[in-house]
């Protein structure tokens, strides 16, 4: 089988060629495979096929499965937003320290500037973009539209998807409790009383989330 | 960035002979500390061999002691039942550190090895021995305000090419510290265990050196053995806004106590050295005492004398003092 010998670029220094070389051996090997041995080999658990300037991976976000080809340098972050157009997501820091990039990876609240996406090969991201049913606005979103819990906009994406998080994981119990566990998305407009009190009443009226 | 080769191994056996086949190449677990040193070029893997796949997340009370898989998630030690009702001071300590996400994403491995937050190590244009070894240390007598307080033998100063005054920045550590724990490590010629104490290195003469893991190893599990501390143990963290810092100065206390008397006594210090440090002396301190405020000022002073303040962080050999104390008392239950 002929498996991406496109994908190793003349660019590549030797000692990555030689790496490259193994894996698309070892791929060789299963041309003899049956045909659903193959399948299975492609699938999301036996990690991307690449080198150092690009690797191809699938993951799915936002209930739809994507194939793409990337440098491993992207974050994951960065494919959402500069490959896939998802810009609701945030750049804030790029380090870790605002949360505005806030997304759910396999259920789990997580950053997505610190991690890079190959590493999400087979994994499955919801981001805001996924959260609303539609037309429909997420639960949260109509409370902190009601509480106002928000002025420039910049970290609600964050603040929703981390919110979310929040009451699923059962940290919403008292305002204290969400102010600790809502602690990693700062607000440079200080839109926080508002931000906890749509938190609390989403938890209070019970819908789910 | 520089450019890297991402791999991706599916056993333990996998990983280490790829990290001993390419001597320049990197673990990477959840990524919170290494993706930001390689973002800002301190940390430049040409090879990215990522753990998450091996079978490391286990958590498992086994005979005397408590074995928790190097990947095992900080979010997910927190919450679990064998943790919260036999290590509750290991639960407190990973609930102080970070913020609902990171804790999702760190490792206990990584937690482990995470680098300082000196800012000067995170600044390529500003001298640091512990990124660049011997080109002098840019926070001695620069920005210092959170830096150490207690040093190996003479204190810090001695010789500017080997000088290092940042502190470990982990709050998991200090809890670990105080008990008793081993880190189990895997490597090409097999298996290891080392005594928490013995796996961070102070900074004498090699800065650039956080732990004594050998390259390419592996760090597999800790273990935590069985205590008596679970109803007398507290983590206090003392910074500089009410969440989502990293600690100023922390205190892991741990006690057993019967009879309105203390029996046992174990306690860690964090933010205040360039590893988590342990007050030895305290269980001699304590044992066969009525908990008091005057008793536990008393002890929180003795170790204070051999604290040493760089120029801008006296305030810290007062607060240490303090959060001492009032650590004692939370873990006493006197007021
Ligand atoms: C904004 C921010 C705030 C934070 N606040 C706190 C805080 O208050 N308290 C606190 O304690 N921490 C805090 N942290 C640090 C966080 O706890 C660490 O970054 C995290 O624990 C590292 O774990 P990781 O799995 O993400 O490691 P990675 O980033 O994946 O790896 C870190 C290092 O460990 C090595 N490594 C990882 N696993 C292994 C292994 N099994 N064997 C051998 N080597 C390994 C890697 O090669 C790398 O060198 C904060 C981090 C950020 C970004
Ligand atoms: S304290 Fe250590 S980490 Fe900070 S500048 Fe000095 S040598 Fe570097
Ligand atoms: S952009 Fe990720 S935490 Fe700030
Ligand atoms: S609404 Fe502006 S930063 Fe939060």
């Amino acid at each position: 089988m002929d498996l991406d010998h496109d994908a190793i670029p003349p660019d590549v220094p030797d000692e990555d060629r030689r790496f490259f070389l193994k894996q698309s051996m070892f791929f060789a090997g299963l041309s003899m495979a049956p045909a659903d041995f193959l399948q299975a080999a492609l699938a999301p658990d036996d990690g991307p096929v690449g080198n150092a300037v690009k690797v191809k991976l699938s993951l799915t976000v936002n209930g739809k499965r994507r194939r793409i080809s990337i440098d491993p340098r992207m974050t994951l972050l960065d494919l959402l937003r500069e490959n896939m157009g998802l810009t609701g997501t945030k750049k804030g820091c790029d380090f870790g320290q605002c949360g505005a990039c806030t997304v759910h990876v396999d259920g789990r609240r997580t950053l997505s500037c610190l991690t890079f996406a190959v590493m999400q090969h087979g994994a499955k991201v919801t981001t805001i973009e996924g959260l609303s049913d539609g037309e429909k606005l997420h639960p949260l979103q109509e409370a902190f539209i009601k509480h106002d819990g928000f002025q420039c906009g910049y970290c609600t994406p964050g603040q929703v998807m981390s919110g979310v998080a929040c009451i699923r994981e059962g940290h919403a119990g008292s305002a204290d409790e969400v102010r600790e566990y809502m602690s990693g998305n700062l607000c440079r407009c200080g839109a926080y009383p508002n931000i906890v009190d749509a938190i609390l009443e989403v938890k209070k009226e019970g819908t789910k989330v | 960035m520089k450019p890297f080769q991402y791999l991706r191994p599916k056993t333990i056996a996998e990983a280490i002979s790829m990290a001993a086949d390419y001597p320049e190449a990197q673990y990477i677990a959840g990524g919170t500390n290494l993706v930001d040193l390689m973002k800002r070029g301190i940390a430049s893997p040409s090879k990215l061999i990522d753990i998450n796949h091996l079978p490391l997340k286990k958590i498992e009370h086994r005979y005397d002691r408590l074995r928790i898989g190097a990947l095992a998630l900080n979010s997910d030690v927190a919450k679990n039942k064998s943790v919260l009702s036999r290590q509750p001071l290991l639960a407190q300590a990973l609930l102080a550190g970070a913020s609902g996400q990171l804790r999702n994403m760190a490792t206990v491995g990584g937690n482990l090895l995470q680098r300082t937050r000196c800012s000067y190590f995170y600044d390529l244009a500003l001298p640091c021995n512990k990124r660049k070894p011997g080109s002098g240390c840019g926070a001695e007598a620069g920005v210092n305000r959170t830096h150490a307080i207690f040093f190996a033998g003479n204190g810090f100063g001695g010789n500017e090419k080997s000088s290092c005054i940042a502190v470990h920045p982990s709050d998991m550590c200090v809890a670990l510290t105080a008990l008793d724990t081993e880190v189990v490590i895997n490597g090409t010629s097999g298996e290891r265990r080392v005594p928490f104490k013995d796996f961070h290195r102070l900074s004498t003469l090699q800065p650039e050196l956080d732990t004594n893991l050998q390259p390419g190893e592996l760090v597999t599990a800790i273990e935590v053995t069985d205590n008596a501390f679970a109803q007398h143990s507290h983590y206090l963290k003392v910074r500089d806004r009410a969440s989502y810092a990293f600690a100023l100065v922390s205190v892991a206390a741990a006690l057993q106590m019967d009879g309105g008397r203390i029996w046992d006594a174990r306690m860690a210090l964090g933010g205040v050295a360039h590893k988590p440090w342990r007050y030895w002396a305290i269980d001699l301190m304590l044992r066969g005492q009525a908990p008091s405020e005057k008793l536990f000022r008393e002890v929180a002073e003795h170790e204070m004398q051999s604290a040493k303040a760089t120029t801008q962080n006296a305030f810290k050999i007062k607060l240490t003092s303090n959060a001492i104390v009032a650590a004692l008392k939370a873990a006493t239950g006197i007021s």
